[in-house]
């Protein structure tokens, strides 16, 4: 620190200008507008039919609501000869999401924790080239992951787009419980050795129960992230399996006649419903998870 | 798979003709209204067969769909079949040997002596092997243009591309676009291609696309093209859209006066019920030569170890090619059939002066069968920015189209 | 640490060491591997599948050589520089607001943090629609009575980036602030009184005293920050498709182009590895600093 002031004195009486709040709350409001803006003209264009869209305003609220275009959305919605809408999606990305959320925070987590407290030769320069795998263009990977996944015969299948997720979000999650474990006090470690518990005695009974937030952090990562995913979803599967993304565009792009925004608005907000619902739920925890956790360097 | 398919079956009561029904995944990206109304028409003559259509349409044109159609082959799990667009793009999967060969049943059905014109087989054909089926004949060379528009203006529905640009002042006049561009790479180097057949020749085409001539590309008569190109671009500065689909649909509303757009935009306007000569007018060769090209879709077929799948897959090709399907299809799609053979009656105005020259033989072979994709998707840069950048002058543009036609291959 | 624990160090390392197999292999087979597969690959005329037949550095001349790609690192440099500064000073400067013992604290801040929770794609359609002209802000505007009133990012060459930039802002910012909020909440309270005391305004305090403090969440959200920049592709497929023309063309797309539309592997491939090495360049001096630092801190 450059200066360190520390002059115990009593606190000076502080008085609050209204001018001050005026600003602050109008500042926030502005704010709050401009990321609520997107949403609102989302939900609104959602519930009005195509006439009143093609009339005009896209901020102004449906005159008529309905609510055609999320059944449509849902399960009717045409991708060339499929018109079954976005219903088939949506079980796939579920289907998808577990096992790479469950998989991909386990290894992270582990890792974090071996590269903490059991350091060996090399450990810090596979974390240095895991971090900067991070910065890695998905694009370099691509095609040599398509003929690794063929080798695996996974090409195509659940699993190996699984797999895909996983590895792509290692080197995030592995940082960041990597900078929790080691806000870890180091005693508690050493006594657990002293008593003589093993690699995985530390972890189960210690460092896990520890890093409940932590986890709550890497899952709504992941959860979002996989979710949001269309690269991966697009490239590494086949129709059967698409994502809820890669029906969305599918639905979103294929445009008989006219744009139906109505329709292509509903299904946006079926596809981020799960996240959003997730980020409205556990917000508080998220934030709380970020303070224990990500903020240590 | 096999669960679902015989309760179907027994749901069906289909009997015998369950017992050789296989599924085959087809991908495409056929995905606007008349698109998806012809490859209906493939679903349902290929079901009538006994077998199952899985279709597998990915949105978003070409460009979105062939990467992942690609990546799928050369994965190992390819689907079962698969559009290209005919010429050079699904070349080097075929000589690594991905692709099924379909000789056998091409010679059994005589498709040499079927197919017209003979250079769309040629193109599936490698070292004396066909290896694809072409499905559909799609020229570039139309200009389509709304009757709304120039009567809201006041003025004559244009016969030619001269007509076409003296009336642009009297429709920008009136607030509408003259000439509609979706701003794509593949739209604006297309409408560049068409303008360049009208204005500069066949011959000079010729020069350019077929023996890459760099002397042709930089020719005065070249340059006339680019300013042609230039005033063409000053008439589309208004229009604001991406899609083709989007762009016709202002000319079917009479938002705009005309759209330089393969004859694919022909299903556009049935799918509205427009009706040719009428709502709306097309002129071939943009009116000035009576000449199209020929290029189109075609189906490819990946190896598959599973002995059904590829006796299913040989009668998908040969379905796609029969008389009756060939008509189906090429109606709703407003593309031209692959068949010298058949008679079309039902075909509509455009639809049969498309016919008539390819009868008289004025035909061209399309760019993706003459140049690779590399070189096309470096002439579709060119063009888009040249398109979009009103501060790039013509002699810029004809100077980086020389360079790229003299590394063409 | 460990190393200091003489007896049974190899037995326990060793089950250290297959706990971090997953992500050993990863390192190896993945980032590296891959890695190195495609660098040996831009030196080849691979076009549709991958061949060995070397050329030299022909794909990196031509690379060099189109308008397009210098667009790209153009339009990725003005973009990487603006999210980076901006997310920062956003989040910052939110954060500092929710600071301050506002009412409706959670309220405000799942409004700034959901848009994180949609994908780009989403974005960016949600995006493209309210800044298209016709449909969005400037008719609406327009309508109101202004109707000079032009305000159409997406269809202006010269700053469609920055129109695409409002998106990535409003994505990603939530997530920057959170994390800013987490760190400002981790400083101590007798900080505030002490500066207080000494009659330091509360923008000095923030820029020389709190800022430096909170070094470590500024590496976490940097870290985030660029490795979305480098790979932002979803989001102009969504809102642009790099148009009007080419102004809006990143190098991820450039890629993806080369690779599947142009079916030129080696050209994709080159672009590739141009984009890692402008990667390395950015991030060596960080992780000389992030870990020098730390061994001469420990």
């Amino acid at each position: 620190m450059a200066n360190n002031p520390i002059i115990p004195n009593g606190p000076k009486p502080k008085s609050i200008f209204t001018t001050r709040n005026i600003l602050l709350y109008g500042t926030l409001l502005i704010v709050a507008i401009y990321y609520i803006l997107p949403l609102y003209v989302m939900i609104v264009t959602s519930l009005k039919g195509m006439p009143e869209i093609r009339l005009g305003n896209i901020f102004a609220p449906p005159l008529e609501v309905t609510f055609e275009p999320w059944v449509k959305a849902w399960s009717t919605a045409c991708t060339g000869l499929n018109c079954d809408g976005l219903s088939r999606g949506f079980w796939n990305s579920v289907q998808i999401l577990i096992p790479s959320v469950f998989l991909s925070i386990v290894i992270a987590s582990v890792n974090g924790y071996a590269l903490v407290n059991w350091k060996f030769k090399g450990s810090e320069i596979f974390f240095a080239v895991l971090l900067f795998g991070a910065f890695i263009p998905y694009q370099v990977m691509i095609y040599p992951i398509v003929i690794l996944l063929r080798e695996m015969g996974l090409m195509g299948s659940l699993w190996g787009l699984v797999l895909v997720h996983t590895v792509f979000g290692m080197p995030i999650l592995t940082l960041l419980f990597r900078n929790y474990f080691s806000s870890v006090p180091e005693e508690l470690f050493k006594a657990a050795r002293i008593d003589g518990a093993g690699f995985w005695g530390i972890y189960f009974h210690i460092m896990l129960p520890m890093a409940i937030p932590i986890f709550v952090v890497a899952m709504i990562l992941q959860v979002t992230g996989i979710w949001n995913d269309f690269l991966f979803g697009v490239i590494y599967t086949k129709p059967d399996i698409y994502p809820m993304t890669v029906q969305l565009n599918n639905i979103v792009n294929s445009v008989q006649g006219v744009k139906e925004y109505n329709v292509n608005m509903a299904a946006t907000l079926l596809t981020g419903l799960v996240p959003l619902i997730l980020y409205f739920v556990s917000g508080k925890l998220f934030v709380r998870g970020i303070a224990a956790g990500a903020v240590k360097g | 798979m096999t669960m679902i398919k015989s309760l179907l079956c027994a749901g069906a009561l289909l009997g015998a003709t369950c017992a050789s029904a296989t599924e085959l995944e087809v991908t495409h990206w056929w995905t606007s209204g008349g698109e998806a109304a012809a490859v209906a028409e493939f679903a349902k003559a290929f079901d009538a067969t006994g077998n199952k259509w899985v279709d597998g349409a990915i949105a978003g044109s070409g460009g979105i769909a062939r990467p992942i159609i690609v990546s799928r082959i050369i994965g190992g799990d390819p689907m079962h079949a698969t559009q290209f667009n005919h010429g050079r793009q699904a070349e080097e999967l075929v000589e690594a040997g991905l692709m099924l060969d379909l000789t056998d049943i091409a010679t059994a059905e005589g498709w040499a002596d079927i197919v017209y014109p003979k250079g769309l087989l040629d193109s599936c054909t490698l070292d004396g092997k066909i290896y694809c089926v072409p499905v559909n004949i799609h020229s570039w060379q139309w200009i389509w243009l709304s009757h709304k528009a120039y009567k809201d203006a006041g003025v004559a529905v244009p016969t030619n591309w001269d007509e076409f640009v003296a009336a642009a002042p009297a429709l920008e006049a009136a607030g509408k676009v003259p000439l509609v561009v979706g701003q794509q790479g593949w739209q604006t180097s297309g409408a560049f291609g068409v303008i360049n057949i009208a204005v500069g020749g066949v011959d000079l085409w010729k020069k350019i696309n077929i023996d890459k001539s760099a002397e042709a590309a930089a020719s005065p008569e070249m340059t006339k093209v680019f300013e042609a190109a230039d005033a063409a671009r000053k008439m589309s500065k208004n229009s604001k859209v991406g899609d083709w689909n989007l762009a016709t649909a202002m000319v079917i509303r009479g938002e705009a006066g005309g759209q330089i757009m393969g004859d694919w935009a022909q299903g556009e306007f049935s799918v509205a019920n427009q009706v040719a000569g009428k709502d709306y007018s097309c002129l071939p060769g943009l009116g000035v030569n009576q000449v199209i090209s020929t290029g189109g879709d075609a189906f490819y077929f990946p190896k598959n170890k599973d002995p059904e799948i590829t006796k299913a897959q040989k009668q998908l090709a040969s379905v796609m090619l029969s008389k009756a399907t060939q008509v189906a299809f090429n109606l709703k799609k407003g593309s031209l059939p692959v068949r010298g053979d058949i008679d079309i009656s039902a075909a509509n105005d455009c639809m049969k002066k498309g016919l008539k020259i390819l009868a008289d033989g004025g035909i061209l072979p399309s760019g993706d069968q003459l140049l690779s994709a590399d070189t096309t998707g470096q002439i579709e840069d060119l063009f888009v920015e040249f398109w979009n950048d009103p501060s790039m002058d013509i002699t810029t543009a004809q100077a980086r189209y020389v360079k790229l036609i003299k590394l063409a291959d | 640490m460990a190393q200091s624990v003489r007896p049974n160090t190899l037995f326990r390392n060793l089950n250290a060491k297959i706990a971090a197999m997953p992500m050993i292999i990863t390192v190896l087979v993945i980032f590296v591997g891959c890695t190195i597969w495609t660098v040996v690959h831009s030196f080849t005329k691979s076009r549709m599948l991958p061949k060995l037949e070397f050329v030299g550095f022909d794909q990196y001349e031509r690379l060099w050589g189109t308008s397009r790609w210098l667009i790209s690192i153009e339009n990725l440099f003005i973009y990487g520089a603006c999210s980076l500064v901006l997310s920062l000073v956003i989040g910052f400067i939110l954060a500092a607001l929710l600071d301050q013992k506002i009412r409706f604290e959670n309220t405000l801040r799942s409004i700034i943090l959901f848009p994180f929770a949609l994908s780009f794609v989403v974005t960016g359609l949600i995006w493209q629609w309210i800044l298209n002209p016709d449909l969005g802000i400037q008719s609406v505007v327009r309508d109101l009575g202004w109707t000079s009133f032009a305000f159409d990012p997406l269809y202006n060459p010269d700053i469609v980036i920055y129109g695409v930039l409002i998106a990535g802002i409003w994505q990603g910012s939530g997530l920057i602030m959170v994390l800013m909020l987490a760190g400002l909440r981790g400083i101590d309270e007798d900080i505030w009184n002490a500066s207080r005391i000494d009659g330091i305004p509360k923008w000095k305090t923030y820029l020389f005293i709190v800022i430096p403090m909170m070094k470590p969440v500024f590496v976490t959200a940097i870290v985030l920050i660029t490795s979305g920049i480098v790979k932002v592709y979803d989001l102009i497929i969504a809102q642009t498709g790099g148009g009007p023309g080419i102004a809006s063309e990143v190098p991820a797309k450039y890629v993806m182009d080369s690779m599947f539309l142009k079916q030129n592997l080696g050209q994709g491939f080159a672009a590739s590895t141009m984009m890692l090495l402008c990667v390395l360049i950015i991030i060596i001096p960080y992780a000389y600093l992030e870990f020098g630092g730390r061994r001469n801190g420990k």
